[in-house]
This record gives C-alpha cells, sequence and structure tokens, in this order.
C-alpha cells in the first residue's frame, strides 16, 4: 500500500500539520490571557466560530476540491438538515443524511 | 471523570455520546478513503489522534491523493484549522491548568466548542466540553481504524453516501445557535461569501472568507435591540 503514497515527505507533513495545529488552538486563548474583550467582543467572537462553521458545512455539502458535487450529497446533508430541525436523534440525522445520498447515487444521480 | 459526569444532564450526555458515536462513523468513512486512496492503515488512525480535526484531514488525504505535494496538503489543512483561533478566543475558560491544558487544548475542535458555546454556566460548559472531547479523541482514531477495514473490502465509499455525513453533522450541530436570527441572517450573508469565494480561492481559503459577513452581525444586533426598544 505505501508505495502508492510517499511516505515520508508525506508523515513529515502530516506531524506539521498537528504540531501547526496545536498552536493555532493554544493561540487564542493565549491571545485572550493578554487581551481583556468586553462583552460584546465576545459575542461576535462567538458569533465568528458559527459563522465559520456554517460555511464549513456549505463547503463541505457543495464542494470536492475547486468544483461543486453532484446532487446526491446535497441532498443527503439537507435531509439530515431537516431532520435534526424537527428535532430527530442525532444518529438518525447522520444516517439519514448518508443513506439518501446513497439512494440517490443507487438510482444513478451523482 | 466521576464530576464531570453528575454535571451533565441525562439528555445532554446522551447527545454526547451520539455526537462521538456518529464521529466515529464519519472516522469509519475517513480510513476507508485513506486506505482506498493508498494510504497504509495506521496513517489516518495516527493524524487522527494527533491532528484530530475531521475537515483537515480528509482535505489532506485528498489532496495527496489527487496528487497534491505534501506541502499543498499541509498548508491546506492550515488554513481550514485556522479556525481554531477564533474557537479558542471564543471558549478559553473551559481547558483547565497544567498538563491538563495541553490535552484540553489538543481536544478544541468543531463538535466541543458547539457543546461549550450551548451550555449556560461555566462548570456546565466545562463539563460537556471534556466529555465530548475525550469521547471523540477514541472514537475517532478508533473509527479510523475500522474504516481502514472496510476499506480493504468495500471499493468506493460513495456509494454508501458517507461523504454527506460530515457536513450533516456540523450542521446539526449548529442549528440551536441559528434560532437567533442576527446570527442566522450572519451566517447566510458567509455561506454565500464562501461558496462565492469558492469560484476564485484555493481550496481551504473561502471558509475563511465567510469571516467578512461578521460585521453585519453587530448591524443585525443593534437593529434588534432598537426593536426591542421600540
Amino acid at each position: 500500500m505505501s508505495d502508492a503514497v510517499p511516505m515520508l515527505p508525506t508523515l513529515a507533513a502530516m506531524f506539521a500539520l498537528a504540531v501547526g495545529t496545536f498552536l493555532l488552538r493554544l493561540s487564542g486563548p493565549f491571545l485572550r490571557a493578554k487581551i481583556t474583550f468586553p462583552a460584546r467582543a465576545e459575542k461576535l467572537l462567538e458569533a465568528s466560530a458559527v459563522v465559520l462553521l456554517a460555511a464549513l458545512t456549505a463547503i463541505a455539502a457543495l464542494t470536492e476540491g475547486d468544483d461543486f458535487v453532484g446532487p446526491a450529497r446535497p441532498v443527503g446533508v439537507l435531509v439530515g438538515g431537516v431532520l435534526a430541525w424537527r428535532k430527530a436523534p442525532f444518529l438518525v440525522v447522520v444516517l439519514a443524511a448518508a443513506g439518501t445520498a446513497a439512494l440517490l447515487r443507487l438510482a444513478g444521480v451523482p | 471523570m466521576r464530576s464531570l459526569w453528575r454535571t451533565l444532564d441525562g439528555g445532554l450526555l446522551r447527545d454526547i455520546a451520539l455526537v462521538c458515536l456518529a464521529v466515529g462513523v464519519i472516522g469509519l468513512s475517513y480510513g476507508a478513503v485513506a486506505v482506498t486512496s493508498g494510504f497504509a492503515w495506521w496513517f489516518p488512525v495516527l493524524m487522527g489522534a494527533l491532528v484530530l480535526a475531521a475537515s483537515s484531514e480528509f482535505l489532506f488525504i485528498g489532496i495527496i491523493a489527487a496528487g497534491g505535494s505534501p506541502i499543498a496538503a499541509l498548508l491546506a489543512g492550515l488554513l481550514v484549522n485556522a479556525r481554531h483561533l477564533p474557537f479558542g478566543l471564543a471558549v478559553p475558560d473551559v481547558l483547565g491548568r497544567g498538563w491538563r491544558r495541553m490535552l484540553g487544548t489538543h481536544l478544541m475542535n468543531d463538535e466541543t466548542v458547539v457543546f461549550a458555546i450551548a451550555q449556560d454556566e461555566l462548570s456546565n460548559k466545562r463539563a460537556a466540553y471534556w466529555t465530548c472531547g475525550l469521547g471523540i479523541l477514541l472514537c475517532w482514531p478508533v473509527g479510523a481504524a475500522l474504516g481502514a477495514l472496510l476499506g480493504s473490502v468495500v471499493e468506493d465509499t460513495a456509494t454508501l453516501g458517507l461523504d454527506a455525513m460530515f457536513p450533516a453533522v456540523i450542521l446539526a450541530l449548529i442549528l440551536p445557535a441559528l434560532k437567533d436570527r442576527a446570527l442566522r441572517r450572519t451566517a447566510l450573508a458567509g455561506v454565500a461569501l464562501a461558496l462565492a469565494a469558492t469560484t476564485f480561492l484555493p481550496t481551504g481559503l473561502p471558509v475563511l472568507a465567510a469571516l467578512a459577513a461578521l460585521p453585519l452581525f453587530t448591524v443585525f444586533t443593534a437593529k434588534a435591540a432598537e426593536g426591542a426598544a421600540r
């Protein structure tokens, strides 16, 4: 298997990603210990996390690399979203999203 | 751990358990995708434990599998994970002290932050954050290992719809926060910006472009306060 992926540079990049991600996680609380934020700024920071996650949802649901994906995945995500909105259990949401996409692909929808 | 469990009520604990279970199932798809892309079985497991940020790992594997360079995969992964900086600004009180702080910092991710934000009191925020985080630290690599096994059996994991799981998970997690009208409108504007940015920005950057919508949040909340005062 490992001959398909040049292992050493990839492994080095993975460790660098692990370290870099840890530093990113560390820098938020570190910055905050240096500066005190007013309550309004704090609300704005919470909002920024939600906005990022919403964008991540849309990007992950609709794109693959630089291209838009076929309808099967976004429709699956939408079904999951509606179920979540109707307060369906979490696992039902996740399995319904995957199941919908799988069924659509079975029917020939990309 | 025991004190963490006691602080959480049953409903919340069940929600966290289900999220961890779902993360394990997404880990399945991740491990399977990695192995079918030509990675050794231990690679997604090791990366899962060390990076512990699903979307960046999918991206990393995807770029390498598509023939991209490790440097490109690294930069894209870091870009996607840049959101952990504002995350860390939003929830710093839950991380603990001393060596625990190192672990607590490592546990910071989409799900733990959402659960922490959703709780009212600090003790509940901390309990939800740690319970969810430790659960994910266990379920994500274990799911990846099982997926790597599965990947050598199932040919094309897309036929199972596994790629629809990750966005559905994040969507379900942020829905409660989106009940806030101002936040919902801001998030929608951010989504529009991010999607528009995919047409000209390289992979990983469009998510960050959504932050340009944040000034709207100030405008929308000011409007809401005005409406309430009237």
